[in-house]
């Protein structure tokens, strides 16, 4: 068994860095946060980096590891033999260290309409009833972490930088647990093809390959998202129907559109 | 000293700490009118709530026509060894369904029974299943589910990884806090008419423990320095069941929910032991109980290869399992290499939670500081000598929307006032110090032996001799901290060592007052147990231990608690729950 092993991290800011490589004792059981953490407290005590729960619970130990993006308490040393490596999630901006600003995926988060039940629920005072089956479907997505794994690997956000364009499958999985809520009534589907540009992700799949939740971001959301996003919008049918009601109406009734999400700034 | 050059924040109410008790005060305050900031030292999303499993205590009787308010009632009232206060655990009981009903209602999603409504599953001292829960990730639920109606609540402002030092008052009440942002090291005042603390435990100053980084009890110490009293910091829970093996894991909790679904202990020679300890309750009775029940066995040379009990769920199928308790089975198999669904697991006792904090009203989480409020675990009171799993989600839930609307309710009262600056410069002076120490000691290091001290000094079952050891152990790395360093570097931006000497001053209070206490109560009472007073001393149930800040440093009173009314002694001594032999002993 190995009883050391080289950590090499790259220290740094936004203005640059290096790697540098540390010596670590190796314990039984021993995951890649506690060689870092070893590392903190007894050779580099301003070694940056995020973590809290130790226990894959939080999502905040998000880096990559020998180029892999994986949760550095759920990574074990004894995967790695005799030297790894550890640089920063390279999708955000370096802060410093193994710590980068990831305030863009909260920002994104907050522009997806919140939860809305029907003005019935809403009011009603007995207790709601829901099937486990519908509970099964969007508790999937409810594991998400946001350790933000998924965004750091996403290609569209990773090599062509098109935060601008596309929200990342983070989000998309926020957008399909509310979209596929039992109980909830409005209709982001405006939101997912304009802003949240759903159309830019072409389904690589590198998302659910790193999630450690084992989600299956690409065929359990963002490809329904997908389908019923084309189903609106270029299907001839509901092309036409939608041609017949060009204007809302209040009465409501089967053919009136859902409502749509406030604007958000 | 003058203030250093800092940023100025107004608010109305300041909330510390965004788990589930700081989330809900902060919506609870916006609700009622008040402008809110809400300062975390993580990321949005990331406290320790997000690690509770099991579930949410509330008698909606969805499982259990029977259940009660009046049973949860009893059940927390026994199972805190009646050191509770009777009003929380009676406020509690009545408006947990409540508030859980309402989390549905914000997009919570629970597991279901056949007809539709919030499952309930069976958990330890709970007479009747009352756990409402998702899996075993009801933390995350409740914070994510916290979390996304906050950001969309108005008049709600979020400051992450920010971590405060220090308060301010202005005539006895609070006014502000001094704070630093972690990425860059930025001073920042907040000028605040209320301030609610939600800050959680201090599990850090063990060893062993469940808990995340960043439960180092800085609330209990920003209160205790600026003179707000604490009560029962003896009262320090063990969870009977962590992970042992291999050392990288020891601690990580191993949710009570395992057996709720049905696991049981068993020695190394096989045998159900729990039958010897509680043979009414089994694995399901309270935890103080359990927890001493594996410590027992170990000690007497039946415990696992590793120094634990096994725990095994191996009789249901594996199916179920991966359904009930998806995150238990892959943190075994990914860091145990174990398979929970064909092999046993090991198991022993890690630290938990705090039932001691800051002393607080029952209704409204008012301290003694005129302005400060505290809510979840900080706070102390409802679960007296012994909290029963899954009452502290519930507790966040109902003690934190009450502390916010009472937070909101002064401030609306109270005008803002001017902070004083020579304050602000003496949080300043000492938050700084270790900036100006590069040779200063490691506060890693002292970090480290603060934690074996506790580990060492204050385990399962303690003793007058052990504990005095202890305390003076914490008095020297109290000595020692006042000139550590940072470890090396000294940059203000994202500088860890800088951020554990913060910690460090807060953790140190904690252990100091878990030790003065710990020597005050000459008796065992559930969580607190002496070897050299293993008695109840029943004169004791009616006795809070109160830490106060004094002229000769931290003092511990015994002060005397509002009895429980006559009607509520009936509600207690007619439940079904018994009392176990050693409890009646």
């Amino acid at each position: 068994m190995v009883t050391r092993v080289d950590v090499s991290i790259w220290r740094g800011d936004a203005g640059g860095g290096e790697l540098v490589t540390y010596s670590v004792p190796v314990r039984e059981g021993m995951v890649v946060l506690d060689a870092v953490l070893w590392i903190q407290a007894n050779m580099a005590p301003d070694l940056a980096v995020r973590w809290n729960c130790k226990a894959a619970k939080c999502g905040s130990c998000s880096a990559e590891i020998d180029g892999f993006p994986r949760l550095m308490c759920k990574s074990p040393v004894s995967d790695y033999g005799e030297r790894l490596t550890v640089r920063p999630m390279r999708t955000f901006p370096v802060i410093r260290d193994l710590v980068t600003d990831v305030s863009w995926n909260y920002e994104v988060n907050r522009r997806v309409a919140p939860f809305t039940p029907s003005r019935e629920d809403a009011e009603s005072s007995t207790p709601w009833r829901m099937q486990q089956e519908d509970v099964d479907r969007v508790a999937e997505f409810r594991k998400c972490i946001e350790c933000f794994l998924c965004q750091n690997v996403c290609h569209v956000l990773r090599d062509h930088d098109r935060k601008d364009a596309f929200w990342g499958p983070r989000t998309m999985i926020r957008i399909a647990s509310l979209e596929m809520h039992p109980k909830d009534t409005l209709d982001r589907r405006p939101l997912v093809r304009a802003e949240a540009g759903v159309g830019m992700c072409n389904i690589t799949k590198c998302c659910t390959e790193v999630c450690p939740e084992h989600i299956h971001i690409t065929d359990n959301a963002i490809i329904p998202l997908k389908e019923r996003m084309a189903d609106e919008w270029f299907d001839p049918i509901r092309w036409a129907a939608r041609r017949l009601r060009r204007r809302p109406t209040r009465e409501g009734g089967a053919a009136a559109p859902r409502p749509r999400p406030p604007a958000r700034d | 000293m003058d203030a250093a050059p800092h940023e100025t924040v107004d608010t109305d109410v300041l909330v510390i700490g965004a788990g589930g008790a700081g989330m809900r005060g902060a919506i609870a305050a916006a609700g009622a009118g008040a402008r809110v900031l809400v300062v975390c030292k993580s990321l949005l999303g990331k406290a320790h709530t997000v690690m509770a499993e099991g579930g949410m205590a509330a008698a909606l009787a969805n499982v259990a026509h029977l259940d009660s308010w009046e049973a949860h009632f009893a059940d927390t009232m026994k199972g805190g060894k009646l050191l509770s206060s009777w009003r929380m655990a009676l406020i509690h009981a009545r408006e947990a369904p409540d508030r859980v009903l309402e989390l549905e209602r914000w997009g919570a999603v629970f597991d279901r029974t056949a007809t539709g409504h919030i499952h309930q599953r069976p958990f330890g001292a709970h007479t009747y299943p009352r756990l409402a829960h998702i899996g075993d990730r009801t933390g995350l639920e409740l914070i994510r589910s916290l979390q996304d109606r906050l950001v969309h609540t108005e008049r709600v402002d979020v400051h992450m990884e920010v971590t405060v030092a220090g308060l301010l008052t202005r005539e006895d009440r609070v006014v502000g806090a001094v704070a630093y942002r972690r990425a860059d090291g930025a001073l920042v005042v907040y000028r605040a008419r209320a301030v609610l603390l939600a800050t959680g435990g201090a599990g850090r100053i063990y060893r062993i423990t469940s808990n995340s980084w960043e439960c180092t009890g800085d609330g209990t110490a920003l209160a205790y320095e600026i003179g707000a009293q604490l009560q029962d910091c003896e009262m320090v829970q063990f969870h009977p069941t962590g992970m042992v093996w291999p050392p990288g894991v020891r601690g990580i909790l191993v949710t009570e929910g395992v057996r709720g679904e049905g696991g049981v202990l068993r020695n190394k020679d096989g045998e159900r032991f729990m039958e010897r300890y509680d043979h009414d309750r089994m694995e399901l009775s309270s935890r103080d109980v359990v927890a001493r029940a594996i410590n027992a066995e170990v000690l007497a040379g039946r415990g696992t290869p590793h120094g634990g009990a096994y725990l095994d769920i191996t009789h249901r199928s594996a199916d179920y399992i991966r359904r009930k308790l998806p995150s238990m089975h892959e943190q075994f198999l990914k860091l145990a290499r174990v398979d929970i669904t064909k092999e046993p697991m090991e198991v022993a006792p890690t630290i938990h939670y705090f039932m001691g904090g800051v002393r607080v009203n029952a209704d409204t989480g008012a301290s003694t500081v005129p302005g400060l409020f505290a809510a979840g675990e900080v706070a102390s009171g409802l679960h007296g000598a012994n909290r029963l799993g899954g009452n502290s989600l519930s507790d966040l839930l109902v003690f934190g929307k009450r502390a916010g609307e009472a937070a909101a309710a002064f401030a609306a009262d109270h005008g803002p006032a001017d902070v004083d600056a020579a304050q602000v410069g003496d949080v300043v002076e000492r938050l700084v110090g270790p900036l100006t120490r590069p040779h200063g000691e490691s506060p890693y290091q002292l970090q480290g032996e603060l934690q074996d001290a506790c580990t060492r000094h204050a385990p399962i079952i303690r003793d007058e001799a052990t504990l005095r050891e202890g305390l003076e152990k914490v008095l020297e790395l109290r000595d020692r901290a006042e000139r550590c360093g940072t470890g090396g570097p000294v940059g203000r931006a994202f500088n860890p060592g800088w951020h554990t000497a913060q910690d460090l001053r807060s953790m140190l209070v904690n252990a100091e007052a878990l030790f003065r206490c710990a020597l005050e109560r000459r008796e065992s009472r559930g969580a607190h147990a002496r070897s050299d007073h293993p008695k109840l001393d029943a004169r004791l149930a009616q006795v809070n231990l109160v830490v106060q800040r004094s002229e000769g440093g931290m003092a511990v009173t015994q002060v005397e608690n509002e009895p429980v009314p006559y009607d509520l002694t009936e509600v207690i001594s007619q439940s079904f729950q018994r009392y176990t032999p050693e409890e009646m002993s």
